[in-house]
């Protein structure tokens, strides 16, 4: 099994290290083959940003992403540049705060894909209070939607990676986007 | 024990570093290779090195000579407009026979290009950037524990043949995130330390391997270090015959150790009919598509150059194949290397891709499909 994953937003918004978690997860945690690298502009706040991470039984070669399985998008502009290279019956995952589908809605309709709204920023500002978790927000979102890693590895990634002393914050954050319903 | 990373690259290389018994960095920022330094600034403290930020790269490479000399390992990390600077300072850590370790991590080039994206147009200036006569040792990860390996083993090359190295990464290398493993234990080369009295010490008398035992300053030696053509004394020399004899046992460390030096790997190629040659990222690119055409049946076969300079002549030249692709990420470089030493025994063909992205498997599939 191979899983594809892109998460697209603008620099500051911590969609690299969203991609750096799940990647951690699955290869340390979850005992796969994961890749993860990044795109991003000369800027260091605003510009495009993007976080690719493959997830794999087996040995993982190319290490980039031509279609993914899932894409996550937290700006507008990530919503309009990558929603074309989705997989039919891909899985899209939205913060609508931040991206429009009506834009979009013809090809979703025609590619059968499956639509998540996830308002991860507003979550993070207003239940965690703290605005910039809004990213392990959403890994608790694409956990629950994807199964692309296991709870127990998303949460001991997380400790592993965010700064001592914010751990209980993140997980806080991580199980407000887990603790979400989506049927 | 063996520790489990999920790191990028550059971080690997950092890690690398300090394994190796690096204790000293100079350097200057540069995308894509900043979280070197980085990680660097972080960890050599906190084994007794040093780490200072630089005003540019001259003074960087300039400052990682005089560490050397100072009996410290010593390492800069840079992108293609910092290795340009770097040029005339390569040239004198070759003729003073000054063991560093330079990286530089490819971006889009020429000129400032594009700092964010890979590229690997440096690979002539590893080999020839600096004026005159030189072997340098250059080397090319394509992968994160590569980055990791290949940075210890630039330090042992460095250390035991007295010769700067290059570390040929790129973008990609540096920047991707894979899970590698840290052993804890490496094989780290000791630098040799001369015996005898500082009386009789000739610095540049050459030891059987070409190499001679290094004095740091402070030891009690009286060492004279100078680019200019000098005497196994180290004082400037106009002699044709000494600067002969110099330039001839400096590149002579490098090629006549090219058993000790050069390693590729190869896979397929015994029953080949095409054989993909490729270093750094894209070599991710070709495993990929081997892979791809052998579930086709087409017979095909991958050789990966890790060390770029010294050239791996016989390897290459000991191919029994009809056609060869070189794919590189620049517009043809190592390809009329290959060229050179495979001559006519097979077609040799560029796949050169610019601009940041990573060939993919399946358009390297077509075009073979196309020419062949």
């Amino acid at each position: 099994m191979k899983k594809e994953i892109r998460i697209g937003g603008f620099g500051g918004q911590g969609v690299i290290l969203s991609g750096v978690i799940i990647g951690k997860a699955a290869a340390l945690f979850d005992r796969k083959n994961s890749i993860q690298s990044q795109s991003y502009g000369p800027e260091a706040r605003g510009g495009a940003s993007k976080s690719e991470v493959i997830i794999s039984d087996e040995e993982i070669n190319y290490p980039k992403i031509q279609n993914p399985d899932v894409l996550v998008a937290i700006s507008h502009e990530a919503l309009l540049k990558y929603h074309t290279d989705l997989k039919r019956n891909g899985i899209l995952i939205v913060d609508p705060d931040l991206a429009h589908m009506s834009e979009i809605s013809e090809f979703i309709e025609k590619n059968e894909i499956k639509v998540y709204q996830a308002k991860v920023t507003k979550i993070a500002t207003e239940e965690i209070g703290l605005r910039i978790v809004a990213n392990i927000v959403m890994i608790g979102v694409i956990t629950k939607i994807t199964n692309i890693i296991s709870v127990d590895s998303a949460k001991k990634a997380i400790i592993d990676t965010v700064p001592k002393g914010t751990e209980e914050k993140n997980i806080k954050a991580f199980d407000a986007g887990y603790n979400l319903d989506f049927n | 024990m063996t520790k489990e990373l999920f790191i990028q690259g550059n971080q690997a290389c950092s890690m690398g570093a300090i394994e190796a018994g690096c204790r000293f960095f100079a350097g200057y920022p540069i995308t894509p290779s900043t979280e070197i330094a980085e990680d660097l600034a972080i960890s050599l403290p906190k084994v007794g090195g040093s780490f200072i930020q630089m005003e540019d790269e001259l003074s960087a490479i300039g400052a990682i000579i005089g560490a050397s000399w100072s009996g410290l390992k010593s390492m800069t990390a840079t992108s293609g407009p910092g290795f340009s600077l770097m040029q005339e300072n390569i040239g004198f850590a070759h003729m003073s026979e000054t063991p560093i370790v330079i990286v530089n991590v490819q971006r889009g080039s020429p000129s400032t290009g594009q700092p964010t994206m890979t590229g690997q147009g440096d690979m002539m200036q590893a080999r020839w950037g600096s004026h005159g006569d030189y072997e340098p040792i250059a080397i090319s990860p394509s992968s994160v524990q590569e980055f990791f390996d290949f940075t210890v083993k630039g330090f042992n090359l460095s250390e035991k043949y007295r010769v700067p190295v290059i570390l040929l990464a790129d973008e990609i290398v540096g920047h991707m995130r894979e899970r590698v493993l840290i052993p804890d234990k490496t094989e780290i080369f000791k630098r040799v330390a001369p015996y005898e009295n500082s009386s009789d010490f000739l610095p540049f008398k050459a030891d059987e391997n070409g190499t001679s035992p290094m004095p740091a300053f402070g030891d009690g030696y009286k060492v004279h270090i100078t680019g200019l053509t000098h005497g196994e004394l180290g004082y400037p020399s106009s002699s044709p015959d000494d600067h002969s004899n110099l330039v001839r046992r400096l590149t002579n460390k490098t090629l006549k150790n090219r058993k000790d030096i050069v390693s590729v790997d190869l896979k397929y190629c015994d029953d080949a009919d095409i054989v993909l040659i490729s270093y750094g990222s894209p070599v991710r690119s070709i495993i990929e598509t081997v892979k791809l055409a052998r579930e086709e049946g087409i017979k095909i076969g991958y050789l990966k150059i890790n060390t770029i300079w010294p050239f791996p002549e016989e390897e290459i030249a000991k191919l029994n194949c009809d056609d060869i692709f070189v794919v590189e990420l620049n517009l043809g470089q190592i390809v009329y290397e290959v060229e050179r030493v495979v001559k006519s025994n097979a077609n040799v063909h560029l796949i050169g891709e610019i601009g940041g992205r990573l060939p993919k498997p399946t358009d390297i599939l077509d075009k073979i499909k196309d020419l062949v």
